[in-house]
């Protein structure tokens, strides 16, 4: 009974803000000047076979892929926004996105050996609707990748069974959401939008979740806008 | 019979604005929940299947996070009422931070007793830490300094409590508040002219402790895997990529001087 009254009070904490919060969420990433992948959009295959769709696959692997997968995006956008820096790019910015793209890279690396031969493959990236030398599409871009890497491992954690899988899920959220913030000031610099309403609603101060599937676009359907090897996630909520 | 009313109740809360599923938790709210096992198979994949954890073990946890929330909110209160403190160019980002800190305190305080729990009391403070930061409130860069290590510390905190919370919906809400706590460290250290991550074990003024513990911040093991021989990013970035998890006992440790 006590149990019941707490899970209804946290899951309407949970879900008051979402509706608004994924309203502002979506405009935000639509008012960057990234183009979501029509055939993303359009396309729901639940039959990955033979489809060339990479399913991550269910359960506390599927969870881990799926955040492989995110992470495989976010190093390859980062590698090559250094391969060549947009026009005007300060020092402070290349340092900030020379980090996080060696971050990437490392938490790639990782979910890569740890997955082992559970891991999906690797994904090949369609960065086509980013101009890597304007600074508004690639740091806009930065943005929309890393609130929705902490909005994912946000949501996917009360699905993992392991502890310790939970455990390395947090150990990276809260580096993503370090991203989210630093990206965020270089584009509105000391401002509130370092942890911005659009992100973290003012009445409880608690930060977006989604689970892999939720929303329009879901992560899923965003993570393909940006990818020619597409991914689904049929096994996960 | 039960199953059509609910589905009915359903529809006409998602006709009036609700998503499927703020409109499904919403009539759990309600009550209705004892009738769940009547409804179809799809829209029972929708609910919250999650029961796992005990009352008085969330309980512990989340009273835990609430004495740290206090800490943090009352923290920014003071810092934010301190005439001349805070340059008015720093003012949002702690105006923000401390509009959240509030409402985490708010929000725990409710699950607590939703949850049939007792919420402790707000303490006593002494942000001077007995006498170690007699200028916290006088010296703009000693507030900094405390705030950088309230907000890592507060990252750590709710890390190493995740696990305790393993497969609950009390768990969302403590990721949601981590990584919160996350962009207000993030904000801070950049304020202080840091990197908005934690190199390794360095400390810059916060007290040691913040970023030692049982697994320190310069870890590089990682489920197993010595992560720098698997990557071409450099040793300091691997520490950096990875926050690391404080025990209760730690973070209390590094909280009491706080406590008056």
């Amino acid at each position: 009974m006590k149990d019941q009254k707490l899970q209804d009070y946290l899951e309407t904490a949970i879900a008051a803000p979402l509706k608004r919060k994924q309203f502002l969420k979506y405009g935000a990433i639509s008012g960057t000047t990234l183009v979501l992948g029509l055939g993303a959009c359009k396309k729901k295959n639940d039959n990955p076979a033979g489809s060339g769709i990479t399913d991550v696959g269910g359960g506390d692997i599927g969870i881990l892929n799926f955040a492989y997968a995110l992470e495989q995006l976010e190093a390859a956008f980062y590698v090559q926004v250094n391969a060549s820096f947009y026009a005007g790019a300060t020092t402070e910015e290349k340092a900030v996105l020379s980090d996080i793209m060696a971050h990437e890279v490392a938490h790639r690396d990782f979910f890569k050996k740890a997955l082992g031969t559970s891991a999906i493959k690797e994904l090949t990236p369609n960065f086509s609707s980013i101009n890597f030398n304007d600074r508004t599409s690639v740091l806009g871009t930065a943005k929309a990748l890393e609130d929705t890497g902490v909005s994912a491992y946000n949501g996917a954690g009360k699905y993992l069974k392991s502890a310790d899988y939970l455990l390395l899920a947090g150990k990276i959220v809260s580096v993503e959401a370090r991203h989210a913030a630093t990206i965020r000031d270089l584009l509105n610099p000391k401002s509130k939008d370092f942890a911005g309403d659009d992100v973290v609603a003012p009445a409880t101060g608690l930060d977006f979740s989604r689970t892999p599937n939720a929303g329009n676009p879901s992560i899923v359907a965003t993570a393909n806008s940006f990818l020619t090897t597409k991914i689904s996630a049929t096994q996960l909520p | 019979m039960k199953a059509l009313k609910i589905i009915q109740e359903l529809e006409n809360m998602e006709q009036a604005g609700f998503s499927r599923r703020e409109a499904l938790t919403k009539s759990l709210h309600f009550g209705v929940k004892t009738a769940l096992t009547l409804l179809p198979f799809g829209l029972l994949l929708k609910a919250n299947k999650s029961y796992a954890f005990t009352g008085a073990s969330a309980v512990d946890v989340l009273n835990f996070a609430l004495k740290l929330e206090y800490l943090e909110s009352e923290y920014y209160k003071q810092g934010l009422a301190a005439a001349g403190l805070i340059p008015a160019s720093d003012n949002a980002i702690f105006s923000q931070i401390s509009l959240h800190e509030s409402a985490h305190v708010t929000l725990l305080q409710g699950a607590i007793t939703a949850a049939g729990g007792t919420p402790v009391a707000k303490p006593n403070f002494d942000f001077t830490a007995k006498g170690a930061y007699p200028d916290v409130f006088t010296n703009y860069a000693t507030f900094l300094t405390i705030a950088n290590a309230f907000e890592d510390t507060g990252v750590r905190a709710y890390k190493g409590q995740a696990g305790n919370l393993l497969g609950t919906d009390a768990l969302t809400v403590a990721l949601d508040i981590h990584s919160v706590e996350a962009r207000h460290a993030s904000a801070v250290r950049r304020l202080r002219g840091q990197k908005g991550w934690i190199t390794g074990k360095s400390t810059m003024g916060v007290p040691a402790a913040v970023y030692g513990g049982t697994i320190s911040e310069d870890n590089v093991m990682q489920g197993g895997v010595d992560v720098t021989t698997v990557t071409t990013s450099p040793a300091a970035s691997v520490q950096e990529a990875f926050d690391e998890p404080l025990t209760m006992d730690e973070v209390l440790a590094i909280a009491s001087p706080f406590f008056a």
